[in-house]
């Protein structure tokens, strides 16, 4: 409020002139070059004139006025004789300034009575112009804000396929909707050499403008190195590199990529931190890992590739956060178990997206503004072969037992790498807070958890990987009925991890050891369980929690 | 996400100085918080307020830094407090026993009251 104020005297002073001085009852009197224009004088907030301007009733003569102000000195110096204050329901907004009377006289009474009228009526007025200005700044900036939402809508729109392609023996199904403010999901379906088909699902971090450009640069240079790079991991990192060097900070792309071939069922698949693709299969739903960091965080980087084979009847899911991530009006997330348990529940044959949003809409109610982009594209082998091949074991070795979504064993939130560099437990912290939201953790365990993955981390990428940016960490954050954990992964294997010692503070303070090695001692004080392990190539710390507990001195 | 560096300023109220720590205390806070020790020594006064009220963040580097600074008062003969710390550091700074030797404080109101009650 003072600012503006502020704000409002400076707009004030700058366009009173002492030479209206006697022209305040006849505005049609040309200027008088001779008097000079005076400067603006600007008046501080906690100015004690301020202060006084509001407190008082009617114009004020600056010669008889006793105050510590800077601001009257000022105005003294600018030859202000007089001030009228202008009020507007008992706020100060602006002031007029007058200076010596032409005729060389003092204001009389009656002049200042006109003054004050003039004031009375003016005041109101002025207030007037001000809000309508104010008002007139607000639709403009609201304007460009909208003109950019509209820009980012058009990239978005223009970057994704108009039809999806015709596959004998497979239904494709894609559905993009953006957010209000639209977000960098993306999806495409590209054909490829010998009748392969090319899915991709992605996601850029960030929203409107600078995220749709990202996006389509992503999409760019995806849709020329799939035509030439047979290998999907290495489509990724041939994306990976060249998005590197131009991404402006905090922004990345996950993005999910898979080479289907049609005749055979097999789809071969690379992941650079997106969320894993659900098949379901007669005996439930299996998740499809491969592991990867996401696109144009660090060069170097390598993407797992791996294979799996839809058998007839068998479909498969691509889908970005919007709709885990959707909350119901009760705050609850849609979240990972929900969207699993529907696809085990789908009945073949018929349109997965439909029931998913229709399961969405009566999730959500009505009136339910969109958080983020939604993006599901799901293909479905049409069951005209009797033949039920399941996943081979061994083919890629599809990790994760079936799951039908809601059973007792615990289950992945999510999965991803981070390259070994000062500051990435940050990171860390910010993604499992993400992965365990749909848990509803107390505070004060929440907490608890973010203090330990980010002391673990910074232990793996510091003691595991001695910071060389191209050994990642990888975490993994579980969740059972009853508690969370978060295993973390370093390359330091065959190493001795030191117990957790107790530091000596005493020791410490005294000068006589380190102030450092709090570490370990933090995470331990921090969870109800800690596990490490090695093997001669990796260190894993697995942290749990239980999701609710007793004896915590801040719960 | 982005690294916000430490800041601090320092402000001599009474017979304290409170140090006013802003952004996130890890090992890179060192050369802030040595800058407002010496700021607040300089100044005389034998206690010093440590003003968590806008730190977000500290990790066990940060507590290294801050044991650093407490080993550096105790060679001073000075007192540190603290206040207006989150919930979850001041469980930190029970678990670490640093609570043992940096009286705590709800807020900077607890911990003026607190120097001037002690040279009374």
């Amino acid at each position: 409020m003072t600012t503006e104020i502020t704000q409002t005297l400076r707009r004030v002073l700058r366009r009173s002139r002492p030479a209206e001085v006697g022209t305040v009852a006849r505005p049609e009197e040309p200027p008088r070059p001779a008097v000079p224009a005076p400067c603006p004088v600007d008046i501080a907030p906690d100015d004690p004139l301020v202060h006084y301007f509001q407190s008082t009733a009617g114009s004020v003569e600056l010669d008889t006025l006793e105050l510590d102000s800077p601001a009257l000195e000022e105005l003294r110096a600018a030859g202000v004789k007089m001030v009228v204050p202008l009020v507007s329901q008992g706020e100060l907004i602006g002031v007029l300034n007058l200076g010596p009377r032409l005729s060389e006289q003092e204001y009389s009474s009656d002049d200042r009575r006109l003054l004050d009228n003039l004031a009375a009526q003016a005041a109101p007025a002025v207030r007037v112009g001000q809000l309508v200005r104010e008002q007139e700044v607000e639709a403009r900036t609201r304007e460009r804000f909208e003109q950019e939402l509209q820009v980012a809508r058009l990239i978005q729109q223009n970057f994704l396929p108009r039809d999806l392609p015709d596959l004998p023996g497979w239904q494709i199904e894609a559905y993009y909707r953006p957010a209000r403010e639209v977000g960098g999901d993306f999806y495409d379906v590209i054909a490829l050499p010998k009748g392969q088909v090319g899915f991709v699902v992605g996601d850029v971090t960030d929203k409107g403008v600078p995220a749709a450009l990202v996006m389509a640069a992503t999409r760019s240079v995806l849709r020329a190195s799939a035509q030439r790079i047979v290998e999907p991991g290495e489509v990724l990192e041939r994306i990976n590199e060249h998005l590197c060097p131009d991404m402006p900070p905090k922004m990345f792309v996950t993005c999910l990529y898979g080479v289907l071939d049609p005749a055979s069922g097999r789809l071969r698949f690379a992941n650079a931190g997106h969320n894993l693709p659900y098949v379901r299969t007669d005996d439930g739903v299996i998740e499809l890992r491969a592991r990867g960091m996401p696109l144009g965080l660090m060069p170097g980087m390598k993407y797992e590739e791996k294979e799996a084979v839809l058998a007839p009847g068998q479909s498969v899911l691509l889908h970005s956060d919007g709709l885990v991530e959707a909350h119901n009006p009760a705050r609850e997330m849609f979240g990972f178990p929900r969207l699993m348990g529907l696809v085990a529940g789908h009945r073949r044959g018929s349109d997965l997206i439909d029931h998913l949003l229709a399961e969405l809409d009566s999730f959500t109610g009505p009136g339910w503004e969109q958080e983020d982009d939604i993006t599901l594209v799901a293909l479905e082998r049409s069951a005209s072969s009797a033949v039920s091949a399941s996943f081979p074991g061994g083919a890629g070795d599809v990790a994760a037992s079936p799951a039908s979504g809601n059973g007792d064993e615990s289950r992945t939130l999510a999965e991803f790498e981070l390259p070994s560099r000062q500051g990435n437990e940050r990171l860390a912290i910010e993604r499992v807070q993400g992965a365990v939201a749909e848990l509803a953790l107390p505070a004060a365990r929440l907490e608890r958890l973010k203090t330990a993955v980010g002391e673990a981390t910074m232990n793996a990428m510091e003691h595991g990987n001695g910071y060389r940016a191209d050994a990642p960490v990888r975490l993994a954050v579980l969740a059972s009925d009853t508690d969370v954990s978060v295993r973390i992964t370093d390359e330091g294997g065959g190493r001795e991890i030191p117990d957790a010692e107790t530091p000596d503070l005493e020791a410490k303070l005294a000068g006589l050891q380190t102030p450092r090695g709090w570490g370990l001692f933090l995470i331990k004080n921090m969870v109800d369980q800690m596990e490490v392990s090695s093997d001669d190539k990796h260190h894993t710390i697995e942290l749990s929690l239980h999701l609710k507990g007793g004896g915590d001195v801040t719960e | 996400m982005s690294p916000s560096e430490l800041r601090t300023t320092v402000r001599a109220i009474g017979d304290a100085a409170v140090i006013d720590m802003r952004g996130e205390i890890d090992g890179s806070a060192e050369a802030a918080m040595d800058a407002g020790y010496g700021e607040a020594a300089a100044g005389g006064q034998a206690t010093i307020v440590l003003n968590f009220e806008a730190v977000d963040y500290i990790n066990s580097t940060g507590i290294a830094v801050i044991v650093g600074l407490l080993a550096r008062a105790r060679r001073d003969g000075r007192t540190i407090t603290a206040c207006g710390l989150m919930d979850h550091y001041r469980e930190i700074f029970e678990i670490t026993r640093l609570a043992d030797f940096m009286p705590i404080f709800d807020d900077e109101a607890g911990a003026v009251s607190d120097v001037t009650a002690r040279t009374a």
